[in-house]
């Protein structure tokens, strides 16, 4: 390391072996990890990916035709041209705009997921851990309940009851996700809760809950995040999966899953009505997995090489 | 790691051999009961909160105002929420899942009816995904880091990310519409149809009971593609955890061992490594088989495969709320069983898992 001639300027203050702050220590670390990261290409194809999708979902209305979504009847069910890249569906809508605006409904459904499972999996979690006891065996005992469910099906019946769309989809898909992040969070919290600095922080007189958001939650992000980013594709999938079946997004929403579906009846003559889509669905859980398992590597070294 | 010092205080003791396994019986059959509780609580709830309502349900809207408040009374739909919930459970002790108000039949007959479709489609698929998976993942571990293990990675990636009800259409459209190489949707050709008497409702064994080759022969033509299909999810899966179980493994010293005492690379991977590894692989087709059958839903609505998850989505598009609620708890109840006895037998067979928690 010091073999090295010192770099100067920002990446001497990245890399420096002395941290002067612990803004700088922390700063050093990210920037590390992402040295780590950025010299695997399966990872940045990934992130690349990634990038890409939430750039086109921003981008989408100077990116699309500016006629919309509204259905041309004259053009019905049109191959992939110069005018339509990717076709047109049996409304005569354009697939490419298609595709573009679904991007947006495909990120909203897995971070809602995201916002509505990492804090109760964390807040259950840490909880569980952090206090012990038979508050401890009670929480963990309704986790595996949970864990130990199918989630298809679940979702499958929980949409049944609430009713169709992507709203109901997500608290479905939410509800059969969150316990993996207890979990992990449980298992971070039985870790550093007997560590000096935690006793340091009790010994001041900071409150429980405090404890646990201010210490013990952050040690669990990033293996939170790693699940999360690997999770990402199965969310995508399960939503895709219910809207195909016709219970998440309704028509005319583009998701990507129902357009899949209504495809299906064009799918021997018109093939690109049903095959964009689902190329679209491919290439973005593509990314989440590429993406996770390179965080895997730089985050959870424990784990790397699984 | 904090096992270290807990092995140290409590040297293994061989005598409490069979107290373990009491014990972690014990453990196995109060966790099943306990999801079972968290399964129906769960049904039930649903079955209270859907928008249907359940004795119009039955009536149908023309009843008199009387008969609607006797089947009310019957159904007990006037006793605390508690009551209702144990009268429920005391229902399905009995087999009792309802009727369907689709196919007329009991939900429980119903089920008998359509589950060995989706169980022969499962078997399938697991099969399949053990005998490619679990080759490639040892391949994949012993050219570690080279082309072999990152194709074998990218392939499971792929698995992992691919939407199996697109794939399937595709494959469809490709290997039966277009090349006209395998079946189109279904178990059987469509006059094959109700010759073989169903006993064990496996269209494989109940042919080849009654001598009728050419229809085991069609049914296992239609189950290539749709078992296929399935399969490359459990095939991604076993075949990745494969790899880093024998990752685990050929980096132990015993390896070294082997490998200097001169034994050729084949005894050192398939003698030593493999059989450790064994254990582990079972554990993970177990959870594998059990997510197949609940994730052949989609396939089944792709290939038109008679099976549970198509009783269920069919039921959920006639509001038949006994039959999805019925099927979801019996598929729920094969997931659960399957998984804690997974997870049972890897923790029997190797006591280091406890203390593992995660």
């Amino acid at each position: 390391m010091t073999a090295k001639a010192p770099a100067t300027g920002i990446r001497g203050w990245l890399l420096s072996d002395s941290p002067q702050s612990a803004r700088q220590a922390r700063a050093q670390r990210w920037y590390l990890s992402w040295l780590d990261f950025r010299a695997n290409p399966i990872a940045m194809t990934g992130l690349f990916i990634i990038l890409a999708l939430f750039a086109v979902a921003f981008l989408a209305p100077w990116i699309t035709h500016s006629t919309g979504l509204k259905p041309v009847l004259s053009d019905r069910l049109q191959p992939p041209s110069a005018a339509h890249w990717f076709g047109t569906d049996e409304l005569g809508r354009d697939l490419y705009d298609r595709i573009i605006w679904g991007s947006r409904i495909t990120l909203y459904i897995v971070m809602l997921v995201g916002v509505i499972v990492v804090p109760i999996g964390l807040l259950i979690g840490t909880t569980a851990g952090y206090i012990g006891g038979w508050v401890d065996t009670v929480l963990m005992r309704i986790t595996d309940i949970f864990l130990a469910f199918p989630r298809l099906i679940l979702a499958l019946a929980l949409v049944a009851a609430l009713g169709p769309g992507i709203e109901n989809a997500v608290i479905a898909i939410a509800m059969t996700t969150w316990s993996p992040y207890a979990r992990i969070a449980r298992a971070e919290a039985l870790t550093v809760r007997n560590s000096e600095f935690i006793l340091a922080a009790q010994v001041q007189g900071v409150s429980t809950p405090g404890i646990l958001y201010r210490h013990v939650m952050p040690m669990c992000m990033s293996s939170v995040i790693v699940r999360l980013t690997l999770d990402m594709a199965g969310i995508i999938l399960t939503a895709a999966g219910l809207g195909f079946l016709g219970l998440g997004a309704q028509p005319p929403t583009p998701e990507w899953g129902a357009m899949i579906s209504s495809g299906r009846q064009y799918v021997l003559d018109q093939w690109w009505v049903a095959t964009v889509p689902g190329l679209a669905i491919l290439v973005v859980s593509l990314g989440f997995n590429l993406l996770g398992d390179g965080l895997r590597d730089v985050l959870d070294p424990k784990r790397s090489g699984k | 790691m904090s096992t270290a010092s807990s092995t140290l205080d409590t040297p293994p003791d061989r005598l409490s051999g069979a107290f373990r396994l009491l014990r972690k019986t014990i453990e196995l059959i109060a966790s099943l009961a306990l999801t079972f509780l968290g399964l129906t609580a769960i049904t039930f709830t649903i079955g209270r909160v859907m928008p249907v309502d359940p004795v119009l349900a039955i009536v149908g809207d023309r009843a008199s105002q009387e008969v609607y408040d006797r089947v009310f009374l019957e159904m007990g739909l006037d006793k605390p929420i508690w009551e209702q919930y144990l009268l429920y459970l005391q229902q399905l002790m009995h087999g009792d899942l309802g009727t369907s108000i689709m196919t007329s039949n009991t939900v429980t007959d119903d089920i008998v009816h359509f589950f060995p479709a989706t169980l022969e489609l499962a078997t399938f698929a697991i099969i399949a995904g053990v005998l490619i998976g679990v080759p490639l993942g040892v391949l994949a571990a012993v050219k570690q880091g080279r082309w072999p293990d990152h194709l074998v990675r990218v392939f499971s990636l792929f698995g992992y990310s691919v939407p199996v009800f697109w794939l399937g259409m595709m494959a469809l459209v490709v290997f039966y519409a277009k090349l006209d190489w395998l079946p189109g949707p279904g178990r059987i050709d469509v006059y094959f149809d109700d010759i073989v008497t169903p006993v064990t409702g496996l269209l494989l064994i109940d042919s080849a009971r009654e001598g009728e080759w050419e229809i085991f022969y069609n049914a296992l033509y239609h189950l290539v593609l749709p078992a296929s299909i399935l399969a490359i999810y459990s095939l991604a899966y076993i075949a990745r955890m494969t790899r880093s179980f024998m990752l685990d493994q050929l980096n132990q010293e015993y390896i070294l061992t082997a490998r200097v005492k001169g034994l050729s690379e084949r005894r050192v991977i398939w003698g030593h490594a493999f059989p450790n590894v064994m254990v582990q692989l079972i554990t993970i087709i177990g959870l594998t088989y059990a997510s197949l059958l609940e994730g052949s839903v989609l396939t089944e609505t792709i290939f038109a495969w008679p099976g549970i998850g198509m009783y269920i989505t069919s039921s959920l598009f006639n509001s038949d709320m006994n039959a999805v609620l019925g099927g979801t708890l019996v598929v729920g109840l094969c997931f659960v069983g399957i998984n804690l006895f997974s997870d049972f037998l890897y923790r029997l067979v190797d006591p280091r898992a406890d203390s593992h928690d995660s």
